[in-house]
Formats: structure tokens, C-alpha cells, sequence
């Protein structure tokens, strides 16, 4: 057992810390970005390196692993900013890394890298909850080339990317484990609808609606029909990320919260001095330090090779995360009165994150399940 | 002992229940049973139909235009219009001030505001908090200091979370009157304040999930006439206390949590959920704690105390309503799981069109984060929590 940093950890933690600060003044956190505000700072990230941190150098990167990437995480859900990070950098960029050509890689990657373009991954269907295998999206061949049709919704950053990494299936019925496919599809393809939207804590998706949506055969993504893999693994390392932006939200709420307590006065003393308050932050301490330890595991399980294994701890991580992120969360308004449920004060954007958290790619009721399986399994 | 209602009470239920669903426009229910925003003419529409069959003001004495309802037919119709889908009674007016001033007010007051009360056509804002006198009410600091002549109080201060104050034309407010008083609680009176007077200006304030239907409200040089002053001067507190114990009765929002586990279930079936037993096992505890408030409700009503319920045993049905409404919501949450996420304020209005959730789904997270306030307003759950304390150690 290590849960230790070494000096480059550290480096690039202070570093990403410094930059948040910079660039998120932490009365703005939260708040909804312009378009160009939002493009300045991915600008911003792709200077820092952080959209080519998992990358190798040869595409422009850093060749950086889970560890790295959990602390960018953290620095990031701190100042409830990386939007445009986990769209890019740990969902879909390293996602076709593993799975697609070199000519892919070659294309996309050093772009990505760069800020200059932009992907996202849509694996969600809109009947499918979290169920990854619930594809009902099809791709069948014409000539060299397929055709898609279905929808796909909730695709982070979807609304603002240049090409959609599409889960689609090209053999078996829904819920199948075999016959799901990947296939790059431009955003400005003919027949490719796009509903974009914001969600509750900020972040910016979209919904897809794919009719006859033709691509050529180099949009074809690793071997037809064996994605679920590839995909199962890109949304574990979306979620391991997630738990360690929730680490960082909830430590950035607790310092709010605190704040608030040694400041605001009602009964002629601070509301510190009051015992039932002090024991509702005490919990969320607790809770952090939980959350800490297990977006340390979920990182270090990126890392397995064997894929229930991962799973499974990943799973531990987030049914957690999603169960302490919101109670924490909604205590955390509470212990702020009034002002908690105004919209000027941070402590609700943070609580809104860490509902969203909760709730992207798999709730707390769907990782208890999964959790269940792979460790009776085990 | 016994579990049933009578046959009377029963009769009423239907009767209530009935008239819900026949006069009740559905457009507003509609509103209602989505969690969507309702408007003041969406108010003022269901108030009068109320006023139509004497029902707007069941807290009000039979002489000053109320039902005359037992208190267990005053639950019984707080339930069944919350449950048919009818807008809750918001307006302080009737709930707050009507039973204030028919207690203490002279006979001119009366017959000035409440026919307008009873009528809908004027709202009145609640000024009590302030940014320094939340949970604290009795640090209060907006001064009213009596002119030379005697005629009028000049009123200067910042009153804060005052709901609604932008449909509002008047506004009742504790104020401080005498600075000296030996205790903070003394030397506060009861003023009413025309909302138009020069002076006063209002301020939205923009809330989490959208809405700003709070507001601060600042008093400069604001010259109130001597007649609106409610009851003898420096005696403002317990006038409020008797307000705010009007406040707390329905503050256990019972037939709310009816209705949002009837929303819960349904959702729940709509998603597929409808068999997950981890959910069926946290329906079937809500069910067992919402009777466990209900039978509660109903013990304490039913004990035949002069004053609807007594002070330690409303805010106990309010701690356990408020929690058991806030639970309830968050189960809502996650039920519509990644449907709840997508988040706008447009989403609100029955009118949009072409939204990214469902419409049962799109404003879940939206009433999930205003049901945070349950637990902080009227006396937030911690300052309850101490009021029982203190009465259940001091016995």
C-alpha cells in the first residue's frame, strides 16, 4: 500500500491549482460560461497541457496515467471548472487511442491535444439509463461504408464537438454484449441532428439523432462488434475522474462552509460555537476523507488488467461518491441558511456538481448493483 | 380510540375532494402535479374559486368570513386540495396577517384590509428577516422612529427572503421602536407599510433553481401613518409569535408528501423501476413514516386544544414533514437518473417546447433544490430542534 505523491505529483497538482485559480475567481465558480469564455479557457487547458495528459508523445501528450490524471481531476472539481477536460482528455481522446488506428490517432489526437478540435463520446441511449449494452443505435454496411440510425443523448460536450465517437450496433439485440461497434462521425454529417442543452451543474451536453447518418469506412473504429470492452473501460476512467472531481468539490464546500460558520453570527456568537453545526461539518469531513480514499482507488483499479477488478472498485468509488457527494451537498445548504439556496452563493453550485456527479454515467443504485455482481463473482 | 374518520368528516372529504376536481382549471393542476412555476393570476384564478364557496380563509373566525371548520376539517381540506392538484394558500395575507389583525387590530384596520384580503386583490409581504436577523429573528435592527407630531413613523432598514414581495402592495414588518429595551425581544412593534411608498425598493433575489421569487426589500425615510400600527406600540413580538404559530400548523406539508410519493411511484413505474425491490423497500418506509406524521397530525388535532397545535408539537411535525418531503424529493432525483441532469429555467413554464428531459423529469432537480428551504425557513429545523430540547429537558 502507497497512497504517497512523488515531487512531479506535486508539481502537477500546484501547478493546475495555480492555473484554476487564475482562470475560476471563486465567486464566479459555477456559473454558467459563455461560448467564448468557455473556448479561452480550453484554450487555457491545452497550454497547460492538460488535454494531452494521457497522450503519448508521439501525438502530442504527456503519457500520464490514472494518478495524474485523478489530480488534475481534484484541482479542477475544486474550482468547478474542466468541462471540456473530461469530454476530451479522459473520455474520448484516450478512448481512441486504445481503440483506433494510427492514421486515427494521428489525426485527432495531436488536435485534441492542442485544443484545437474537439471530440465527445455518445454512449448513452435515451432508454437505456446506465445500461451500456442497451444500444439500439444501428450501423449497417454500404458498400465500403455504413450507415447509422438511432438517437443518443446526454453526450458530454457533445453540443461543441467537431466529430462524435458513436456506439452503435452492428450485430445482436439490445443488451447484447457482442455486436457493439465505435465509428467517428463528423458533426456536420448529413442526417446528424444535435439537441444541445445545459445540465444542472453547468456543463454543457447534447442529445443526437442520427437518420441515415452515411460514413465512410476509415470512420470505423477498431473491429466491428467487439467495442463493449474499449467502451466499458473509457466511462470507468470517466468515472474514476468523476470521484476525484467530487473529492475536490467537496473539499473546496467544506472550506466555504466553514468560512461561513466562523463568520455569521446569529445569537450573539459565531455559528461555530453552536454543537449541532459543528458536529453536520464534522460529518462532511469524514465524508471527504472517505471520498479522498476511494477516488484513490478507483484511480489506482484504471489500472488492472483485469477488467472485473476495475470494475468493481470503480464501482465501490462511485456508488459512494454518489451517495456522500449529495447529502453532503444538500447539508452543506442547510449549514449556510438562507443564503444556501440563493443563487449568488457558491455552496449550491457545488452541491449542484456534486448531484450531477451522482447521477452522470451511473447512480449510486446501478455501481451498488454492479459492485454486487463482480464481488460475488470474485 | 379509533383509526377512521366519521362518517361526517368523511362526507366532507368527498365534498372537498369533488369540488377540487370540478372547479380546479386544469391548466393549473397541471402545473401543480409537474413541479412547474405558477404565476399570480395562477393564484389569484384558484383563490377566488375558493372565496366563491367560502373556503379561502379556513383559519379566519366565522364572523370575519371563515368556514368554520374543526380542525380536523381544516386538515382534511389542507389534504385534499393539495392532492387534487390545487395550488397551496401562499398568500401571508390569509395565512399570517388575517388572524394577526382579526386578534389585534382596531376595527378600522380590519374593515380596511380584510375584505381585500378575502378578495385576492391585495397580497401582502412578510418583513421580518433581515441579513442579520434570520434563525435570530430578535436581533432585528430596521428602526421606525415616531415624528415630533406625532402622525407618522419614519421606517429605515433592509428586510431580506421576503417572498413573493413583486405581487405584493402592502407589507407587514416587525421593526424596532425602542432601541433601550432591556431585552431584544422588547421594543419591537408591528407596522403595516404601503410597498408604493417613496423610499422602498425591492430587489430580486435569483435563486438556485432558477426562480426569484424571494426579495430584499430596503427601507429608506419610508413615512408610515400612525394608524398602521398593529396593537400597542413595543409589543410587535408577540404578535409575531402569534403569526409565526399560524405559520408552523401547516408547515408539516403532509398532503404534499402524498403527493410527491404518488409522483415518486408513478415515475418510478414509468422508468422501468416499478419491481426494483431496493425502491419498493424505501416506498414502503416513507408510506410507514408519512403515517406515522399523519396518525401524529391527527393525535394532536384531535387532543381538543384551543390553539390548533401547541408550539413543541408543531415544530416537531414540522422537522419530521420537512425531512420526510426532502428525503422523498431526493429518491425523485433518482429515479429519473440521467434525465434529471438536464437543467434549464425554461423548462418551468408549461408553454416550452422541444425539451431535452421529459416534462415529468425536467424540473425534478429544480424542486429538489427549492425543497431545500423546507428546512430553513419558518424557523429553520435546527432552531426547532432546540425548542423541543428545551421543552422536553425542562420538564
Amino acid at each position: 500500500m502507497d497512497f504517497s505523491l512523488d515531487d512531479d505529483h506535486l508539481a502537477l497538482r500546484d501547478a493546475v491549482r495555480r492555473f484554476c485559480a487564475a482562470e475560476f475567481p471563486a465567486h464566479e465558480r459555477g456559473n454558467a460560461e459563455t461560448p467564448e469564455l468557455e473556448a479561452q479557457r480550453h484554450a487555457a487547458c491545452a497550454e497547460l497541457g492538460l488535454l494531452g495528459l494521457p497522450f503519448d508523445t508521439e501525438f502530442g501528450g504527456s503519457g500520464q496515467g490514472p494518478v495524474e490524471a485523478m489530480l488534475v481531476a481534484t484541482e479542477l472539481g475544486r474550482a468547478l471548472a474542466g468541462i471540456g477536460w473530461l469530454a476530451n482528455a479522459v473520455l474520448a481522446g484516450p478512448l481512441l487511442a486504445e481503440a483506433g488506428t494510427p492514421a486515427q490517432c494521428s489525426r485527432w489526437l495531436p488536435a485534441l491535444a492542442r485544443g484545437e478540435r474537439r471530440l465527445a463520446f455518445a454512449c448513452h441511449e435515451p432508454e437505456a439509463r446506465y445500461t451500456l449494452t442497451d444500444v439500439q443505435t444501428r450501423a449497417r454496411r454500404d458498400g465500403d461504408g455504413w450507415i447509422l440510425d438511432g438517437r443518443k443523448s446526454l453526450v458530454l460536450g457533445g453540443d461543441s464537438a467537431d466529430a462524435l465517437v458513436v456506439v452503435a450496433r452492428t450485430a445482436g439485440e439490445r443488451r447484447e454484449r457482442d455486436g457493439l461497434t465505435l465509428f467517428l462521425v463528423d458533426a456536420d454529417a448529413p442526417g446528424l441532428g444535435r439537441q444541445p442543452f445545459g445540465l444542472l451543474d453547468g456543463r454543457r451536453a447534447a442529445h443526437l439523432g442520427l437518420a441515415g447518418v452515411r460514413v465512410a469506412a476509415d470512420a470505423l473504429v477498431g473491429t466491428p462488434g467487439a467495442a463493449l470492452p474499449f467502451v466499458e473501460a473509457a466511462v470507468d476512467r470517466a468515472e474514476a475522474a468523476l470521484c476525484a472531481e467530487a473529492a475536490g468539490a467537496l473539499d473546496a464546500l467544506l472550506a466555504l462552509t466553514l468560512e461561513h460558520l466562523r463568520t455569521r453570527r446569529q445569537f450573539g456568537a459565531p455559528l461555530a460555537r453552536f454543537q449541532v453545526l459543528q458536529h453536520r461539518v464534522a460529518d462532511i469531513a469524514i465524508a471527504l476523507e472517505q471520498v479522498r480514499s476511494m477516488a484513490c482507488a478507483a484511480a489506482l483499479a484504471l489500472q488492472s488488467d483485469v477488467p472485473a477488478e476495475r470494475q468493481r472498485l470503480v464501482s465501490a468509488a462511485k456508488a459512494l461518491v454518489a451517495r456522500l457527494g449529495r447529502e453532503c451537498g444538500l447539508v452543506a445548504i442547510q449549514l449556510h441558511g438562507a443564503m444556501g439556496v440563493t443563487d449568488e452563493c457558491r455552496a449550491g453550485h457545488y452541491a449542484k456538481r456534486l448531484i450531477a456527479i451522482g447521477q452522470l454515467f451511473g447512480d449510486a443504485a446501478f455501481h451498488l448493483a454492479r459492485f454486487d455482481r463482480e464481488a460475488v463473482a470474485a | 380510540m379509533k383509526l377512521a374518520f366519521s362518517p361526517a368528516d368523511e362526507a366532507f372529504r368527498q365534498e372537498v375532494r369533488a369540488f377540487v376536481r370540478e372547479r380546479l382549471p386544469a391548466d393549473i393542476k397541471r402545473k401543480v402535479e409537474l413541479g412547474l412555476r405558477l404565476e399570480h393570476a395562477d393564484y389569484v384564478t384558484w383563490f377566488r374559486i375558493l372565496e366563491s364557496r367560502g373556503w379561502l380563509t379556513p383559519g379566519w373566525p366565522v364572523e370575519h368570513g371563515g368556514p368554520g371548520w374543526s380542525h380536523l376539517q381544516r386538515y382534511i381540506f389542507d389534504e385534499e386540495t393539495l392532492l387534487g392538484g390545487a395550488p397551496r394558500i401562499i398568500a401571508s395575507g390569509i395565512q399570517m396577517l388575517g388572524p394577526v389583525l382579526i386578534a389585534f387590530g382596531t376595527p378600522e384596520q380590519k374593515a380596511t384590509y380584510l375584505p381585500d384580503i378575502r378578495a385576492s386583490r391585495t397580497w401582502w409581504a412578510q418583513g421580518f428577516s433581515e441579513p442579520g436577523a434570520g434563525s435570530d429573528l430578535a436581533s432585528l435592527r430596521t428602526s421606525a422612529v415616531l415624528e415630533p407630531d406625532g402622525r407618522h413613523f419614519v421606517v429605515n432598514g433592509h428586510k431580506v427572503w421576503t417572498s413573493y414581495a413583486q405581487w405584493c402592495s402592502m407589507m407587514f414588518a416587525l421593526v424596532r421602536t425602542d432601541p433601550n429595551a432591556a431585552k431584544p425581544q422588547e421594543g419591537i412593534s408591528f407596522l403595516l407599510i404601503d410597498m408604493h411608498s417613496p423610499g422602498l425598493t425591492l430587489r430580486p433575489i435569483r435563486m438556485l433553481e432558477g426562480g426569484a421569487d424571494l426579495n430584499e426589500v430596503f427601507l429608506d425615510n419610508v413615512r408610515v401613518p400612525v394608524e398602521n400600527l398593529v396593537g400597542e406600540l413595543n409589543k410587535g413580538w408577540s404578535y409575531g409569535k402569534y403569526l409565526l404559530g399560524h405559520e408552523r400548523t401547516g408547515i408539516a406539508g403532509i398532503g404534499s408528501c402524498k403527493q410527491q410519493l404518488a409522483r415518486a411511484r408513478a415515475l418510478a413505474a414509468q422508468q422501468g423501476l416499478a419491481d426494483d425491490p431496493l425502491l419498493r423497500a424505501r416506498f414502503a418506509q416513507f408510506e410507514v413514516e408519512l403515517m406515522a406524521l399523519e396518525f401524529t397530525a391527527l393525535r394532536l388535532l384531535s387532543a381538543g386544544q384551543r390553539s390548533a397545535v401547541p408550539q413543541v408539537e408543531a415544530s416537531m411535525l414540522k422537522v419530521r414533514g420537512t425531512e420526510l418531503r426532502q428525503a422523498i424529493y431526493a429518491s425523485l432525483l433518482e429515479i429519473a437518473g440521467p434525465q434529471a441532469l438536464p437543467f434549464s429555467a425554461e423548462a418551468q413554464f408549461l408553454e416550452t417546447e422541444d425539451l431535452p428531459a421529459p416534462r415529468e423529469l425536467g424540473t425534478l432537480a429544480a424542486n429538489c433544490l427549492d425543497a431545500c428551504k423546507l428546512s430553513i425557513y419558518g424557523g429553520s429545523n435546527e432552531v426547532q430542534r432546540n425548542l423541543i430540547a428545551q421543552a422536553v429537558l425542562a420538564a
